[in-house]
């Protein structure tokens, strides 16, 4: 099982920034429908690309400073990073077709 | 290789849910097709105080309860956007993409989507300050001044969510008075952190990288200001999504698709539910009815159609 893993705002830079894989961010808050539909397809992505890339989630209840870091103004957020430089982000329930695109697009 | 089911249901509403749970408890096999979020309309409303027996629950909190509910029965769901929908005799076929699922009977429940200002800026900043969505969204603008716009319920409804976070809230309503209901209107006028901005529209929305503000004009004077704000919050009214039924089958001005009481529209063993049919009230219990009303029917028509 390779579920997607909580990183609060003290973990954000060893998690993500520093990450030796490309590394997609799902931000979401527990009172967020669209983000409780955009989780499970999370999880099986996280499946699908098990050790090419990383899969984190940040609530943004509890860890607001990384979200304001990056701008954003919405949930769900999905922002992908690479080599600590943020490549890509979907803003927004998409369809699972989308965020895989998105994902491909850093692996190349 | 087409799917065969008895009943495909186009929508993962309240409506299309109710008549899942009846479908799927008359043994008939059911499938329910979602392109989007299970709820519809309702997962995005942060709480639901007047759907009978339930005294405040957060839409999605509802609508996952009415699909473990429907599932447990036997409905399938099916996460595919239906594109269109034909007559193959004595069947329909709903067709997405990449498949075909045959059915005796369809419920039609595809609800609506709220509508857009269609003001410059509002799609370049969507997500960047311009949401539909204040529960979403609401958390990301801490004490900073927002807008609202739109004078129902949904409006006044989101706007008293944002004060939660937001240190001043603005409405800015095309008319000078409220449609939302009284209850809400009462709350509204006594939140010290909501403004009325009365007989005014938005003709622009303002921003480089997020919203700087909204540029407005009263209708009654003529006058144009500009209002700076962090977020504007859009809530001006929903039209039916029937734009991939256009012509199959008769609608009002619209885009309502016309039905009798028991929900049948003109086509035979073709059924609508919900915001998507005309006179609707809108709803989630009445919704909810409707979903009922057209899954009784459509048993009714397969039983006389297709006796086995």
């Amino acid at each position: 099982m390779a579920k997607p893993l909580d990183v609060s705002d003290a973990q954000f830079e060893a998690e993500v920034l520093k990450s030796p894989l490309p590394v997609l961010v799902d931000f979401w808050a527990p009172w967020c429908g669209p983000c409780r539909m955009v989780a499970p397809i999370v999880e099986e992505l996280a499946e699908e690309y098990h050790g090419r890339v990383k899969f984190v989630k940040v609530n943004t209840d509890e860890n607001l400073d990384t979200a304001m870091r990056y701008g954003i103004r919405s949930i769900p957020t999905l922002l992908l990073f690479k080599d600590g430089q943020l490549v890509g982000s979907v803003i927004g329930f998409r369809p699972k077709s989308e965020l895989k695109k998105l994902i491909e697009k850093a692996l190349h | 290789m087409p799917q065969q089911y008895d009943i495909v249901i186009v929508g993962g509403g309240p409506a299309g849910l109710a008549a899942g749970l009846y479908a799927a408890r008359g043994r008939r096999r059911t499938v329910l097709l979602e392109r989007g979020v299970i709820g519809g309309q309702i997962a995005l409303t942060a709480s639901i105080e007047n759907y009978p027996g339930i005294e405040n629950i957060s839409g999605f909190d509802l609508a996952q309860a009415m699909l473990r509910q429907a599932e447990s029965y036997g409905l399938e769901v099916h996460y595919v956007e239906a594109k269109a929908l034909e007559r193959r005799e004595p069947l329909w076929v709903v067709r997405t993409d990449d498949q075909e699922y045959l059915a005796r009977a369809v419920i039609i429940a595809t609800g609506a989507e709220y509508n857009r200002l269609g003001v410059p800026g509002e799609e370049e900043l969507t997500g960047r300050g311009v949401s539909y969505c204040a529960t979403c969204d609401a958390a990301f603008f801490p004490d900073q001044e927002v807008a609202v716009v739109g004078g129902g319920d949904a409006a006044i409804d989101e706007g008293l969510f944002t004060t939660r976070y937001a240190a001043k809230v603005y409405v800015i309503h095309r008319r000078d008075k409220l449609r939302a209901s009284r209850i809400l209107q009462e709350r509204a006028f006594a939140n010290p952190k909501m403004s009325f901005i009365w007989n005014t529209v938005v003709t622009e929305i303002v921003g480089q990288e997020s919203v700087e503000g909204v540029r407005l004009r009263n209708v009654v004077t003529g006058q144009e200001s500009f209002l700076p704000v962090k977020a504007v919050f859009i809530f001006i009214g929903h039209r039916p999504a029937t734009g991939w039924l256009q012509g199959l089958l008769p609608m009002d001005n619209g885009g309502h698709i016309v039905v009798n009481a028991w929900m049948e529209t003109a086509l035979p063993g073709v059924f609508a539910a919900g915001d998507v049919r005309q006179h609707a009230a809108r709803q989630v219990a009445t919704s909810v009815g409707d979903g009922v009303t057209a899954a009784i029917a459509a048993e009714r028509y397969i039983s006389e159609h297709f006796p086995d």
